[in-house]
């Protein structure tokens, strides 16, 4: 579960990037999140993962008021949401299992479980027979597969997904976004950040439309939103 | 934290120290240069004391006595002597001992010169007292109240400057100190640097373990490890190395020149490296293990 309430964030250089954002996004839902450039999108998804701070309001995640949360809770507190980025974010130097088993490392899972779960993440996105390629050895789509099962193969609730077909040609974005539905219908909620008006007009989700930092409309769409 | 994170963790932090070939080479050979040295230092500063010891164990002061003292009074006399602090033993040469010594010391290889003197002893009246002293630095001191003591004629202080010795003593300490203590702060300050330029070069992968939720001491072991093993290979093999070439010399000295050997006694390798080997290495891991940390607590705010 997910609550904003009141939330804004005005930047150290001045810069308000959101204002008096309400929110509530309910366990397992699927939501977009879509927004012109400098919008605030992003500045929402750090938000949650409380990658900054918010100037007013509060925000809920998982039923806990992050606020409140200290410093020495966050990494427990953060291992319950899955990001996924852009640019992937892989590491270059390691192949498609170390590069998801490093996310369990991470986290001090025990050896035997890393064994047992990335083999499972990496059917589940597709990948089990690439499990020894380098990142630059795959394709765009394939590298955010290996990113999306980083991202869940420690359990989150909920996967984050900032701009996560941004990179990718129309193909591979889609089938990105059908792994994030699939993802979706197993029970994890599920927040995308896109510019790509393809998918909320044919997924029919919850759309949440951004303009300068302000929540314009959040609705069930069937058609096209006149966001950008 | 479990032994395969941990383990997990030291094979990152070997990674780090690999991939930064250059720095972590400057830094161990910087290390290595620091702790020869002052394994140099150590075995030169432990056989040059125990050889002003037992130097010092020869120098005496000789104190002799008012002609036709009795000898109970020459007893009390060195009684007295002896229950100075600073005096280590008393020892009681005759006036024939004193002859034989000095036949020795003046007539060595010319006896018959000595026979001239036959049975009339020149030196009568040289009974004396040797007085061996536990610290020569007392000398002085130990002199003047023996001067003082009823009964005694004259007292001679022994050749050896025992004053030039202390203090040469002193400004070797000092120079030797100051050195090492340079070369440790190069050491740490080039572990900074390595440290340094591993977290730059990290730094994405830092930041997206963050995101996943890795604990401050996740983050931060790698490096630790990475100076503990910088400091640790930095003190192992200059203790090889001075192993090897203290070894090597005291063999060296002892078959080839045995007048050196017979004048300076070598303290035993394993004397030396028993104090050696713990101090290297608890100085190289103790320079790694802070200079990492210094390093993080500035560059890797978690
Ligand atoms: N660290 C920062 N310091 C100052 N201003 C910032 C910072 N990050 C973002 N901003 C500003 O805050 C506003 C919102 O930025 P944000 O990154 O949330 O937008 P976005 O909707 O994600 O845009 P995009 O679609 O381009 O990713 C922008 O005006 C941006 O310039
Ligand atoms: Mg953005």
């Amino acid at each position: 579960m997910i609550k904003l309430e009141h939330v804004s964030k005005t930047y150290e250089a001045g810069v308000q990037a959101i204002t008096d954002v309400n929110l509530h996004i309910r366990p397992g839902e699927f939501v977009f999140i879509i927004g012109a450039t400098g919008s605030g999108k992003s500045t929402i998804i750090k938000l949650l993962q409380k990658e900054l701070t918010p100037t007013h309001g509060k925000i809920i995640v998982n039923g806990r008021d992050i606020a409140k949360i200290t410093r020495k809770q966050i990494p427990k507190f953060r291992r319950n949401i899955g990001v996924v980025f852009q640019n992937f974010r892989l590491l270059p130097d390691r192949n498609v299992y170390e590069n998801v088993a490093f996310a369990m490392r991470v986290v001090e899972a025990p050896k035997r479980e890393i064994k047992k779960r990335v083999p499972q993440m990496l059917s589940l996105v597709g990948l089990a027979h690439k499990y020894r390629s380098l990142p630059k050895q795959l394709s765009g789509g394939e590298q955010q597969r290996v990113a999306i099962a980083r991202a869940l193969v420690n359990e989150p609730k909920i996967l984050l997904a900032d701009e996560p077909t941004g990179n990718l040609d129309n193909q591979h974005a889609w089938e990105i976004m059908r792994l994030l539905e699939e993802i979706n219908e197993r029970g994890t909620t599920v927040v995308v950040v896109t510019h790509n008006m393809d998918f909320v007009r044919q997924m029919n989700k919850r759309v949440i439309t951004i303009k300068k930092g302000v929540v314009v409309s959040d609705e069930q769409v069937e058609e096209a939103t006149d966001a950008d | 934290m479990r032994i395969s994170t941990f383990l997990y963790n030291v094979r990152q932090g070997f990674a780090n120290i690999w991939r930064n070939k250059m720095f972590s080479l400057a830094s161990i050979a910087t290390m290595t240069a620091c702790i020869f040295l002052f394994g140099v230092f150590y075995s030169l500063g432990v056989n040059f004391g125990s050889m002003v010891r037992s130097a010092e164990e020869n120098v005496a002061v000789t104190v002799f006595f008012d002609e036709g003292l009795s000898d109970s009074e020459i007893k009390t006399i060195g009684r007295e002597i002896q229950s100075r602090e600073a005096v280590e033993r008393v020892k009681y040469v005759s006036a024939e001992e004193a002859w034989d010594y000095m036949k020795e010391d003046f007539f060595g290889g010319n006896e018959e010169l000595a026979e001239s003197f036959a049975d009339d002893n020149p030196m009568k009246n040289s009974d004396n007292f040797e007085v061996y002293l536990k610290d020569v630095s007392q000398q002085d001191e130990l002199v003047t109240y023996i001067k003082g003591i009823p009964g005694v004629r004259k007292v001679n202080q022994s050749e050896m400057a025992a004053n030039i010795l202390t203090d040469f003593n002193k400004l070797i300490i000092y120079i030797f100190v100051g050195i090492i203590v340079i070369l440790l702060a190069v050491a740490a300050f080039l572990i900074s640097n390595t440290i340094t330029v591993g977290i730059s070069v990290r730094r994405e992968e830092i930041a997206i373990m963050k995101l996943i939720g890795a604990k401050d001491t996740f983050v931060r072991q790698p490096f630790i490890v990475e100076g503990v093993a910088i400091g640790l290979i930095g003190s192992i093999v200059p203790l090889l190395l001075l192993h090897m070439v203290y070894g090597g010399i005291i063999k060296y000295v002892t078959e080839n020149f045995n007048l050196l050997s017979s004048l300076m006694v070598f303290v035993p390798v394993n004397d030396v490296f028993r104090v050696l080997v713990p101090v290297s290495l608890i100085l190289g891991v103790g320079i790694g293990f802070v200079g990492s940390r210094i390093t993080l607590k500035r560059h890797l705010k978690v």
